[in-house]
């Protein structure tokens, strides 16, 4: 029972379908350990007796078909549940039972898996830490020696919770790192799509040109496989792109012999830790053995994505976030007259760092300001874009670290607000210009700290930047270090 | 180009935040060093460039005109923390 | 017709004063569903039953077009003769207010469906070009009620999200009568052309009114206020006139008129500041991110242009060549496609004028009495058509028609049957007429002397004779005839 947690998806998946285990046996396992790890604060909600009910149904009646059967899974609190609580970590919305199911954890649900419940994120995905959550920190399953550290953000209930197996895989929203910062942190394999290969209807909105679902796994061939199930087109999501579905897992393979991989000058960035330095090098070298060609490339305004994506991301979240006004659902504070309700209810319902963001996007978008910022900041965007697209002309896949640190202390960078933004600087460009990308961990730092690197690739080409981690992965032979300390 | 207390003032007022002594103060601050911090962005000559909206390059799809519902009134209402049987109920507007 | 000229002035303290008026107006696009969510559109339903999730903006709601919307506001925009734009984009255009569940409309500002056009209006001063700046789609708001409760309002999203088109008209009015027509005329393109159907006491149609006035003579344009959601067209022209009015008087006086947005009290018949609005006119506009553009190519413009039914200022033309009316009658005709549709039926098999001249006359003069629209008619056009046929082969007089029309509208009867079974078919046999009119000539020596003496009067005697013997049947050009004849 006490291995079950640690076996892959795919492994699960297998062992359950050839009954070799009963979906009930392996709903309790997961259930054992996620009331015993409350200390993490991964989950906001639970649904464990559905959980357990529905795994006892499907042994009594055999079903075991589907390509999640009976996987028991958590999912980001930003994707709507029917009937199940939808916080987006926030206060302006505890309470909200959607009577509703987003596309992409159907498509969760219709393959077999289980909901096990709802996990807890950054509020309305605006952070890289897990700290602005109106229903606590997330602590990261990695300690450095009896600190606790933040698991990354904004999808650090996620990151945190397959770390330290308290669900087989997970669906993650990444709008400017949330799923591949979190990963790194955690030592565990988070991917982003393209923008538009999954269905952003159902998942609460932060920033709609940027957000995209993903999974979060304990492996490459987790990832394919959770990807196969939650791509696809959508009707019901004008942004969702009418590709293709490709069989991401059936064609995973090793062999990356004659890739050209691109190594981007400007990702050396200043004061970088030595220990992510050797990481990269420790990467190139092992695409290098697997037969890859390594090219050096340029991304030239890659410095700039940063400060774009602080100007387009907050300006569509004020928008987004205008809804939340008490009136629908959610919270609502009193007030003498509606403008007053209005006020008090997203003063008293948003936190602090939701507050700044719409502040800061009412203002770029407000007369006066929006050339000077939000037009300006769409016309670097689309020089980010080009970069790339230039770039994909010579390679086929570009390396970098993920994140420029470890995992850090929970509180050491909440004072400054620009601080905390600097963790995305390796993942931001990504969803500016839409491009799919993966974090896998790639070893260590001084203090058995994971970290993890980056395969960034070409639109809907998540293929190959599958392939080259599965490649990588091989090579890197990353083992978790997690132990129970929490329980 | 900064930002000062009737600026914070004006912005909460727009984003229908309300705003009290403090909250003005932390984000003078906050917003202040954000806006510092994009503005590198004016380094870049960016004259002719046409803005990216979206990354999507594909045709606007359209539906049909059919009625198609999924919901009711009850599911409509369910979560508002003030109704009646039939609508939304909310404080007046001062006029 | 006598020539008028255009007169409407007002006369301030300073001298004579002229309105410019400019209307925004807002039309529902007649569309099953919305225009970015499929509930129903239809009007009158019990609150909050035809909102879906995307209308009441519940969490990870995403808006997808309605392409027959798409297409009804192409089709407006060719009826108007305008640019249609092969690229155009959505907005959001945000604020606050209970109505608006997003806390944004979906509208077009920078990037709008349609260009410049123009309407043209029979004024009785003659024709006169009104031009339009643009047409573009947003989404409609929904109903806020606060009159049933003291300390809160009613929230009602039905009409949330429903499509419409707005319609900015140049600052080209310059009077109520002005804004009357035009309102009336772009109504009755959209309703030939069913992209909305124009009816202004269920909200599919109605008008933010833009007024500033001037001093006759001066080119510049004066500061204006525009008055928000007026519902009809009455009170559109008082709510110019007062606001015209009002704004003389502060000039007059030494001040200056305030840029603001107004709202028409219906009952106190006058214009009021209001004052919520003032804060929020940054709007924030920015393209809507879950959209992707509107392109459409020639081909899909082209297919629409081909498919459009004939248009009233085209039909009128086709009226006064073709049918030879003049334009004031083929003005009444187009001025409802209902209505040019019954008149081309009665006029497929008869008289052109005749046909024209019954409907406007007798046909309308019932259905204004009894309140009744064309397609109430209690007469069909089959029946009219057959009336009128009746006398243009002399059958019956013009007269005689008149009393077997008074049968007809009682349960549309067949003019036919009416004249056999009252026996009012005209006396036309020349013979008999000769017959009576000499019997009557005989009786009346007296006054044929005096006719032939000089007095003409007794001409019409001789007539209202020769009617009474015939019992009014008797036919009156022969009559005529034969009485000049006889009297010579």
């Amino acid at each position: 029972m006490a291995t079950i947690p640690k076996y892959t998806l795919v492994e699960l998946v297998n062992k359950i379908k050839s009954k070799e285990i009963s979906a009930v046996d392996v709903t309790n396992a997961y259930v054992e350990r996620i009331l015993k790890s409350k200390k993490l604060n991964a989950f906001i909600s639970e649904t464990l007796e559905s959980a357990l009910e529905q795994a006892k149904k499907a042994d009594v009646i055999n079903k075991k078909d589907g390509a999640l059967s009976c996987a028991p899974i958590a999912v980001k609190d930003l994707f709507c549940t029917k009937n199940v609580q939808t916080t987006a970590s926030s206060k302006i919305l505890k309470n909200f039972i959607p009577t509703y199911e987003s596309t992409v954890t159907s498509k969760l649900w219709d393959q077999g898996a289980i909901l096990l419940g709802k996990l807890n994120c950054d509020e309305f995905a605006m952070g890289s830490s897990n700290e602005t959550s109106a229903y606590g920190n997330v602590i990261n399953p990695y300690r450095n020696n009896h600190d606790t550290l933040v698991p990354g953000g904004s999808s650090g209930g996620c990151s945190s919770a397959v770390a330290a197996n308290l669900t087989s895989a997970t669906v993650g929203t990444d709008t400017g790192g949330s799923i591949r910062q979190p990963a790194a942190f955690t030592g565990i394999v988070g991917l982003k799509p393209t923008y538009g290969r999954c269905s952003r209807w159902g998942i609460v909105a932060f920033a709609s040109s940027l957000d995209q679902a993903g999974p979060m796994t304990k492996d490459v061939a987790d990832s394919a496989l959770m990807l196969d199930v939650i791509s696809g087109y959508d009707e019901k999501d004008s942004t969702s792109a009418n590709v293709k579905k490709v069989e991401f897992l059936r064609n995973l393979k090793k062999d990356i012999k004659g890739l050209k991989v691109g190594i981007p000058k400007e990702y050396i960035v200043d004061n970088m830790p030595k220990a992510i330095q050797s990481l990269w090098d420790k990467g190139i070298g092992f695409m290098k053995d697997s037969g890859a060609i390594i090219k050096n490339i340029s991304l030239p305004h890659t410095k700039y994505a940063l400060p774009t994506y602080y100007i387009v991301a907050p300006a569509e979240a004020s928008s987004n976030l205008a809804r939340y006004d008490g009136v629908k659902y959610g919270f609502r504070a009193a007030g003498k007259d509606l403008i007053e309700m209005y006020e008090n209810t997203r003063a008293q319902g948003f936190g602090d760092e939701v507050k700044r963001r719409i502040m800061i996007g009412t203002y770029v978008l407000s007369s006066g300001y929006y050339d000077a910022y939000y037009l300006k900041a769409q016309q670097v965007r689309r020089l980010i874009k080009n970069d790339f697209d230039s770039a994909f002309n010579e390679v086929d896949t570009i390396l970098t670290p993920t994140a420029p640190s470890s995992a850090f202390k929970i509180g050491d960078k909440t004072e400054d607000p620009i601080s905390m933004y600097l963790n995305d600087v390796f993942t931001v460009p990504v969803n500016l210009a839409g491009l799919p990308a993966i974090s896998l961990p790639g070893g260590l730092d001084e203090s058995g700290l994971p970290l993890g690197l980056q395969l960034i690739g070409k639109s809907f080409d998540e293929q190959t930047i599958l392939n080259a981690a599965y490649a990588l992965e091989e090579k890197i032979g990353f083992q978790s270090q997690v132990k129970d300390w929490w329980m | 180009m900064t930002i000062n207390k009737a600026t914070v003032k004006k912005i909460s007022k727009l984003a229908r935040i309300a705003s009290n002594e403090q909250f003005e103060e932390f984000m003078i601050k906050d917003l202040n060093s954000i806006l510092t911090f994009v503005e590198q962005l004016n380094e870049l000559d960016i004259k002719n460039i046409e803005p990216l909206s979206s990354v999507v390059e594909q045709e606007l799809f359209q539906r049909d005109d059919v009625v198609r519902i999924i919901n009711d009134k009850e599911d409509i209402l369910k979560n508002s923390p003030d109704k009646n049987e039939n609508y939304f109920v909310v404080p007046k507007v001062i006029e | 017709m006598s020539e008028k000229v255009f007169d409407y002035y007002l006369d301030g303290k300073t001298g004579k004063w002229e309105v410019i008026i400019g209307l925004e107006v807002h039309a529902q696009v007649s569309s099953n569903a919305k225009l970015f969510s499929s509930s129903s559109t239809k009007f009158g339903s019990e609150p909050n039953s035809q909102v879906s999730l995307v209308d009441a903006a519940m969490p990870g709601m995403l808006p997808v077009i309605n392409k027959y919307c798409v297409e009804q506001a192409v089709k407006t925009g060719l009826g108007l003769k305008a640019k249609i734009n092969n690229f155009s984009k959505f907005d959001r255009k945000n604020y606050f207010y209970a109505d608006l569940p997003q806390g944004y409309q979906i509208s077009q500002f920078k990037f709008p469906i349609v260009g410049e056009g123009k309407v043209i209006l029979d004024m009785p001063y003659g024709t006169k070009e009104v031009g339009i700046e643009r047409l573009h789609l947003e989404q409609d708001a929904g109903k806020s009620l606060h009159d049933q409760d003291p300390q809160n309002s009613f929230v009602d999203l039905n009409r949330s999200g429903v499509a419409l088109m707005e319609i900015v008209g140049k600052p080209d009015l310059r009077s109520p009568e002005e804004v009357g027509q035009y309102v009336k005329k772009l109504r009755s393109i959209m309703r030939y052309l069913n992209t909305c159907d124009g009816n202004m006491d269920e909200g599919s149609l109605r008008a933010d009114v833009n007024v500033s006035v001037r001093k006759v003579g001066s080119r510049e344009l004066g500061t204006r206020c525009e008055i928000k959601n007026v519902n009809s067209i009455k009170f559109m022209q008082q709510a110019i006139e007062y606001e015209a009015k009002r704004q003389i008087e502060i000039i007059e006086e030494g001040g200056a008129v305030n840029q603001e947005t107004r709202l028409f009290d219906t009952k106190k018949i006058e214009t009021r500041s209001m004052r919520s609005k003032e804060d929020a006119h940054d709007y924030r506009y920015f393209p809507d991110p879950d959209l992707l553009p509107l392109e459409l190519d020639q081909d899909y413009i082209n297919n629409i242009k081909k498919s459009l039914p004939e248009l009233p200022d085209e039909k009128k033309a086709r009226l006064m060549n073709d049918f030879g009316l003049s334009s004031y009658d083929a003005s009444i005709i187009i001025s409802d496609q209902e209505i040019s549709t019954y008149y081309e039926e009665v006029a497929k098999n008869s008289d052109y004028k005749l046909a024209a001249n019954w409907m406007i006359v007798e046909l309308f003069g019932i259905l204004n009495k009894e309140n009744k629209e064309i397609k109430d008619s209690p007469v069909s056009a089959k029946n009219l058509s057959k009336l009128i046929n009746l006398i243009k082969d002399n059958t019956i007089s013009g007269k005689i028609a008149k009393t077997v029309f008074e049968d007809m509208i009682k349960g549309n009867q067949d003019p036919v049957e009416i004249i056999n079974k009252k026996g009012l078919t005209q006396q036309s046999d020349p013979k008999e007429l000769e017959k009576i009119i000499d019997k009557i000539v005989q009786s009346n020596l007296d006054k044929v002397e005096q006719y032939k003496s000089g007095k003409d009067k007794l001409f019409g005697f001789f007539v209202g004779q020769a009617m009474k013997e015939t019992q009014g049947k008797g036919n009156p050009k022969l009559i005529n005839d034969i009485l000049k004849e006889k009297l010579k």
